[in-house]
């Protein structure tokens, strides 16, 4: 069975330590999200799982046959356009390029870009087209697992249920897991099987989070009514230096 | 194949654009005509008669051969600088190090007026090829050299990230995510560093030989033959806009459309 395992996990940079004593694991098919205040370790968590760093302490085993990183900001090729970005994934992996590109084309007209948009630099789209064509060029590979990072937070809100919406449908369908963090809580509640709460200086988990119902039958009261409940969570309220009056 | 094929297919419409250029270029010489109407032909002689001086000079063979010389000249010393100049400056811009310490080389090289380095060159290497050469590169080489090592300095990290997410094979790597970043700085290097070539090298013929334009332009100025002199600044200032408008900026403006 794939699966992530994070084992006894710490990270320092330099003299600080970052990351302590971090365990997880990952089944095929979850939804596993990582809150916490901005600062806390979560990216550096997160790239350490997609192997963007070197793991110095502890283990990370990742049995995954294939993954895709979506990141905060677009990140595409200023100098490729629109399908070209898209197709850049499937080229890694060896596609052909006709396939590559037939594969982008249908994948990025689901995402909601307009057969006008293809030829387009990055300069001339919208930041929500932006983040459209980064999700389409981490999807089209089809990854059975999926890393993302904050990628909702610069998105209005129908884009951002948008492109939830797609996440939902492939959860539902068990095509993908996804390993994402974020300080949104309500996107963690939405879209999450199990929430880990990540707590700074240095980053560590005081608590975890699960939630059994299916992702598709999540309606606004759930989400609403969970968040509230979250937010008296002692936890929660420490971890966020929130003030409550 | 297909860029080179883009590149002539915008090619009409980008001359068609240059109405606006020929106009203002038409207005200068207007203006100089003025200038001779004032100053008479000795000072300033008229367009007409310079560019008739011109047309004599073409048809001259050792004009033509001057011309070649310094052409000659021009194009090996801008081709070693091209080489040595982006190489060093890609390597350079690998390592932090190397960056850091060839920062104050640059700056003394760029520092250094292209006259004292032909007064040198004349000591070292004689009146010839050699110190012509020898001034070109040392002028053009620092810019491209800075052009290059700017180019690998600023890669961004995050692509570079990005590229990692996605394992990209060592080919994507440097084709996709290095060079179109990097070309975008070294080439407008090379064009400028082109520039800078062909001013040098009639500076440095005018003073060190007795052949190529710039020794041409001096035997003018001894017989105060100003319509020759004239003739030749046409001459060279036709070729680099030449070079310039003709072959350098439709390609450019291929290469960079994705720019802002």
């Amino acid at each position: 069975m794939e699966r992530l395992e994070v084992k006894n996990l710490n990270h320092h940079f330099g003299f600080a330590e970052i990351l302590k004593d971090i365990n997880f694991t990952l089944n095929k098919g979850e939804v596993l999200s990582i809150v916490g205040p901005s600062g806390g370790g979560k990216t550096t968590l997160l790239h350490l799982c997609a192997d963007l760093l070197d793991v110095e302490e502890g283990s990370i085993i990742n049995t995954f046959e294939s993954s895709a990183f979506a990141f905060q900001e677009a990140r595409l090729l200023p100098w490729k356009n629109v399908i070209d970005n898209i197709s850049l994934g499937l080229l890694a992996k060896g596609e052909k390029k006709s396939e590559a590109i037939k594969k982008s084309q249908e994948i990025a007209l689901r995402f909601g870009l307009d057969k006008d948009d293809f030829d387009k630099f990055p300069k001339d789209l919208s930041g929500g087209m932006k983040q459209r064509v980064s999700f389409a060029r981490a999807l089209v590979v089809k990854p059975s697992l999926l890393f993302l990072d904050e990628p909702f937070s610069a998105l209005d809100i129908g884009l951002k249920k948008e492109l939830q919406a797609i996440l939902i449908d492939m959860i539902s369908k068990k095509e993908i897991s996804i390993l994402f963090i974020t300080h949104d809580l309500m996107e963690a509640i939405r879209l999450s099987d199990e929430m880990l709460l990540l707590k700074a200086d240095p980053g560590h988990i005081v608590k975890k989070f699960r939630f059994d119902v299916v992702q598709d039958q999540r309606n606004d009261k759930y989400v609403y009514g969970k968040s509230a409940e979250i937010l008296q969570d002692e936890e929660i309220i420490n971890t966020f230096e929130l003030e409550l009056k | 194949m297909k860029f080179a094929l883009k590149i002539l297919k915008d090619f009409p419409s980008y001359l068609w654009s240059g109405w606006g250029a020929v106009a203002s270029i038409l207005l200068f010489i207007a203006l100089w005509d003025v200038g001779n109407q004032v100053y008479g032909d000795l000072v300033l002689p008229s367009p007409l008669e310079t560019f008739k001086t011109l047309g004599l000079m073409l048809h001259d063979e050792n004009v033509i051969k001057e011309i070649h010389t310094t052409l000659y000249r021009a194009s090996v010393g801008f081709g070693l600088s091209l080489l040595i100049g982006t190489a060093l400056g890609l390597l350079a811009g690998f390592f932090a190090t190397a960056s850091m310490m060839s920062r104050p080389i640059v700056t003394i090289l760029v520092g250094m007026p292209p006259i004292a380095w032909i007064v040198l060159a004349m000591i070292w290497f004689g009146m010839g090829d050699e110190t012509v050469i020898f001034t070109v590169i040392v002028a053009s080489f620092p810019i491209i050299f800075v052009g290059a090592l700017q180019g690998t300095r600023t890669l961004d990290g995050e692509l570079k990230e990005m590229a990692q997410s996605f394992k990209f094979p060592w080919h994507m790597r440097f084709f996709d995510v290095y060079f179109p970043h990097i070309f975008s700085y070294v080439f407008p290097a090379w064009v400028s560093g082109l520039g800078m070539a062909w001013k040098i090298v009639i500076m440095a013929e005018l003073l060190a030989t007795s052949n190529g334009i710039g020794a041409s332009l001096a035997t003018a100025r001894s017989q105060l033959d100003t319509p020759s002199a004239l003739a030749i600044v046409v001459i060279m200032i036709a070729s680099l806009m030449f070079i310039e408008y003709i072959v350098l900026e439709p390609i450019k403006r291929e290469v960079e459309l994705w720019r802002d």
